[in-house]
């Protein structure tokens, strides 16, 4: 509801992070997005994640391409960069960015229809990248912004909202991660404020890229009988696979791993992703058991971490560029000089 | 036919994939070390291994180095094509071709002369390896040509020396090939031919360098340190010039690190896409592509011009429509560039003449590409980025400083009361940007969308209005910092003529025949869009001005027809668009066949 505006007075006893900001420090202008759409939920979480972890709001870049889904970052952290860009191009964009300034934090935001069609060949080769970003796809399996055709995440038999079923299979943000190299694959879903912030967490935490599919109904398009996408159907089918807890501070874990499929994954950062419940034989380390794990239950709607590996380098440890940002070096650093170009001109004789 | 020093034109007839273009490189070489203006065309088709390749070589004491069209020489090798090739020698002239096997009767002109020389079979006797032979083959014609064509066998032996340096094996090989050709020639034949070569000094501070590796260069040296690029012809060499130079100059001495990112791209929607991200991010970038990659980004070209982020694209232009000849010359980018996506656009172009330019242009195309934070094209094309050029020796001046637009620091920020994105506060069309990570002040949601000046979303007509009509203001500003057009008038001139880019050396050769003939005309080569002021005054000044360009509707005429004040009729377009260099001779065909005018004009 566009026509309200936030209130600008903080009060007091609101909690500040480790940088003295509050929630609010993380919000952003008002959703324009309809009442109860799952988007904004994300945008919740995204918030308290972000909070949580103390990013310092200048230091967060927020790329989005285009769809309902893409107008979230003005949602978010008002005072970070953001760039809406073009229909499928953001994992590019992103790429170029995350290129000339590594010290920032990226986080992508993207649809089904951004992601799975138009930009298919963009985030795949992202995730080849291994580019360091966490990528949230919030997924509706549906087209909101042009009221309402299939996207290609929507499964077959689905009905659309006059009734149509999808009768061309679904792609599975999931599992085209998990087949392309994917770091960090996770799946949530918009309605699970306690399973998504930790996720988005260990995401923002991961080396590389972390994908995260929120299944995130379309109230308006998608949450009819018959659809796959709808809360009624995602509630009734969700099963959670992992149950895991992001810890900030690998010391604060100590004596803590207690039960039966419970395990650690040590971040490069330091930080921690502590799983409370791992289906038994599971090992979330492991690509090819995530994928057996899905194929096993299809049909539902497996969520939580299913796969992690820190130990892959990310684009910038790949191309062995600075610590600093390339944009910044200085030009002494760049520009070989007139003495060195006179050597050169030697070799063109 | 009186003897003619330094001062002729030869074409090599090759099968591709067969080292031919090592030993064209080789004698291109040695010609240009003996100090003798020279130009080398590589007329290759899009092929790895089998079909028909050309390699031409002008030698022109006076620094004539378009191409020719007259063949005092060519060498057949390529039987696919023995008859289309014994019919371009000029009459009087020669063919050197490979005797191991008899000519058929068709191939035997009664005005030309034939010089065989049994090179297969010289070959196959004096080397085991089936590859070698055939490699060598090319080399022993090399030889072959020494002799005819005074090349300076010293000058072979020390660029030899150079390449294979202790690859000993090789330049053994080498050399006994040329023996082997060059020994042919002395025992059978009266050498050197009546065209040959005489050392001369033309080109002491020179150097032979194609445009790609000198744009590649200038990218280096302009300070770029993000690259994305998808392969394509004739552009890739770019990429790996700049990787090359990287390597070379960008490793930090100290740590080891690089101080550069090259990004193969999935295809250059990403590519172009990387370019905007890291220009948004302070990043110098840059994409090489040619026509069919601009094709692709032109989505986000328009992304770039209305968002106002910076953009430097090399388009290597080849020739289109599709597929076309990928591997064929043509200036056919000029629209696609100039006007790249979709709504209103409009772009900076700097069209460069030879290699030289390729280098001093890459630098000038960041500048620009930050002051008016919007894309920039480099408009080269195949004939100037993948041909030898003798160019004049590169020099850098180490005051320049690269002009990064306007970009507020944390302290200016700090000291704001509010950062508006597109609100311009000096005078000038360009606001002030932001860089994330800088302060939270200049946090900004960079849009495609409808904007007003304060970079909020908008849909309001007039406030969308105001920003475009800004944007067509930068544009215009654009042309006080463009370079300005090569001008050079001739007494007695009452026509102009126009060129851009390439067309340059075959242009200045037909304007001094023009002149001889009686006819002097006026030059202007154009160097950028938006038109430097000097070109309407060009025009306002010239009543009749020849426009010569690569491509078949007159791109060049067109847009100045439409960005200028000058009346169509005007313009007299010379437009040769058939995929190779342009020859002096293309230019007054077409002059003469508009006699009759040109006469009403001097009368």
């Amino acid at each position: 509801m566009p026509s309200i505006v936030k209130p600008l007075v903080t009060h007091p006893s609101l909690v500040r992070n480790e940088l003295g900001l509050t929630i609010r420090d993380y919000e952003g202008s008002m959703s324009t997005l309809c009442a109860g759409c799952g988007h904004d939920s994300i945008t919740a979480a995204i918030i308290r994640a972000l909070w949580e972890l103390s990013v310092e709001p200048c230091m967060l870049a927020k790329l989005s391409g285009i769809g309902c889904s893409s107008k979230t970052p003005t949602y978010f952290v008002g005072g970070a960069h953001g760039f809406n860009s073009a229909h499928g191009r953001m994992p590019a964009i992103a790429t170029g960015a995350n290129a000339a300034n590594r010290t920032l934090t990226y986080l992508g935001v993207s649809g089904d229809g951004d992601s799975l069609s138009i930009g298919i060949g963009h985030l795949s080769h992202a995730i080849r990248r291994n580019l360091n970003m966490l990528y949230v796809l919030e997924n509706n399996g549906v087209y909101g912004l042009t009221k309402g055709q299939f996207s290609a995440s929507s499964d077959v038999g689905s009905k659309s909202k006059k009734g149509e079923a999808n009768k061309m299979s679904p792609i599975d943000p999931v599992q085209l991660a998990l087949t392309l190299g994917a770091t960090f694959v996770a799946r949530s879903f918009s309605g699970d404020k306690a399973q998504l912030v930790p996720i988005l967490k260990a995401g923002l935490a991961h080396r590389g890229f972390a994908l995260v599919d929120v299944i995130s109904p379309c109230v308006t398009f998608n949450d009819h009988e018959g659809s796959t996408k709808s809360y009624k159907y995602t509630r009734g089918k969700h099963h959670i696979a992992t149950e895991s807890d992001f810890v900030p501070h690998a010391n604060e874990i100590v004596g803590e791993i207690g039960p039966v499929g419970a395990t650690t994954i040590q971040m490069h950062d330091g930080s921690s992703l502590r799983f409370t419940k791992v289906p038994e034989g599971y090992d979330v380390t492991d690509r090819m058991a995530a994928m057996e794990y899905l194929r096993a239950h299809q049909g539902e709607v497996v969520t939580g971490v299913l796969f992690a590996d820190e130990s892959v380098p990310e684009m910038h440890e790949m191309n062995n560029t600075p610590a600093e940002p390339l944009g910044s070096l200085p030009f002494s650093k760049l520009c070989p000089g007139s003495g060195a170009l006179a050597e050169l001109m030697a070799d063109f004789r | 036919m009186p003897s003619r020093i330094n001062d002729f034109a030869i074409k090599l007839a090759n099968v591709n994939g067969t080292g031919s273009a090592s030993a064209n490189g080789l004698i291109m070489q040695a010609i240009f070390r003996m100090g003798v203006p020279v130009s080398g065309k590589n007329l290759f088709p899009s092929n790895i291994q089998g079909l028909p390749t050309w390699y031409e070589i002008r030698v022109n004491a006076k620094g004539y180095t378009a191409r020719a069209l007259d063949y005092d020489l060519i060498v057949a090798m390529n039987s696919q094509t023995y008859k289309k090739d014994v019919a371009e020698v000029r009459d009087g002239g020669f063919l050197l071709y490979d005797s191991s096997w008899p000519l058929d009767d068709e191939l035997i002109r009664d005005d030309i002369h034939y010089i065989g020389v049994p090179l297969a079979r010289m070959c196959n006797e004096a080397f085991g390896a089936p590859r070698e032979r055939i490699l060598m083959k090319n080399i022993a014609t090399a030889g072959a040509l020494i002799e005819l064509l005074n090349i300076d066998a010293a000058v072979v032996e020390q660029l030899l020396e150079e390449k294979y340096g202790k690859k000993k094996a090789m330049r053994e090989s080498n050399k006994k090939a040329l023996k082997l050709g060059a020994d042919y020639i002395k025992a059978n034949f009266t050498y050197p031919l009546e065209f040959h070569l005489k050392t001369m000094n033309a080109n002491d501070d020179k150097i032979l360098i194609d445009g790609n590796t000198a744009t590649a260069l200038g990218c280096v040296y302009g300070g770029a340190t993000v690259a994305a690029w998808y392969p394509i012809t004739p552009a890739t060499s770019v990429m790996d010039g700049f990787k090359e130079f990287c390597e070379q100059y960008r490793k930090d001495p100290e740590t080891g690190v690089n101080n550069f990112a090259i990004l193969q791209a999935e295809d250059e929607l990403a590519a172009i896409g990387m370019v905007i991200g890291a220009s948004w991010n302070g990043a110098r970038a840059f994409t090489s592509t040619a026509g069919p990659g601009v094709s692709l980004m032109n989505e986000l070209l328009g992304l770039a011009y209305y968002a106002e982020i910076p953009a430097v694209v090399v388009d290597v232009q080849r020739v289109g429509p599709s597929t076309g000849m990928p591997t064929r010359t043509q200036q056919g980018d000029l629209f696609e560039c100039a006007y790249a996506s979709h709504g209103d656009t409009k772009h900076i172009l700097l069209i460069p003449a030879n290699p030289n330019e390729c280098f001093q242009f890459a630098p000038k195309c960041f500048d620009l590409a930050e002051r008016f934070q919007t894309p920039v094209f480099l408009m080269s094309d195949l004939d100037i980025g993948m041909n030898d050029w003798v160019t004049p020796k590169f020099t850098w001046d180490d005051s320049y400083t690269p002009d990064r637009g306007k970009v507020l620091t944390a302290e200016q920020l700090e000291s704001l009361d509010k950062f508006y994105r597109y609100l311009p506060t000096d005078g000038t069309a360009v606001a002030a940007r932001t860089l994330p990570g800088i302060h939270s002040k200049g946090s900004f949601f960079t849009r495609g969308s409808g904007h007003d000046k304060y970079g909020v979303y908008t849909e309001t007509p007039d406030l969308y209005a105001e920003v475009m009509d800004r944007l067509l203001l930068k544009h215009k500003e654009a042309a006080g910092w463009v370079p300005a057009p090569i001008i050079e008038k001739r007494e007695g001139a009452k026509v102009g003529m126009i060129t851009i880019g390439g067309c340059d050396p075959a242009v200045r050769e037909a304007l001094d025949m023009l002149a001889d003939m009686g006819r002097p005309m006026d030059y202007m080569r154009i160097r950028a869009f938006p038109f430097h002021a000097d070109v309407e005054e060009f025009l306002a000044t010239h009543d009749y001005c020849y426009v010569v360009e690569q491509n078949r509707d007159g791109q060049l005429c067109s847009m100045l027809t439409l960005e200028t004040p000058v009346s169509k009729d005007k313009i007299k377009p010379i437009l040769i668009y058939s995929g190779f260099p342009l020859s002096a001779k293309h230019v007054i065909d077409a002059v003469t066949a508009r006699l009759e005018e040109l006469n009403a004009i001097y009368r």
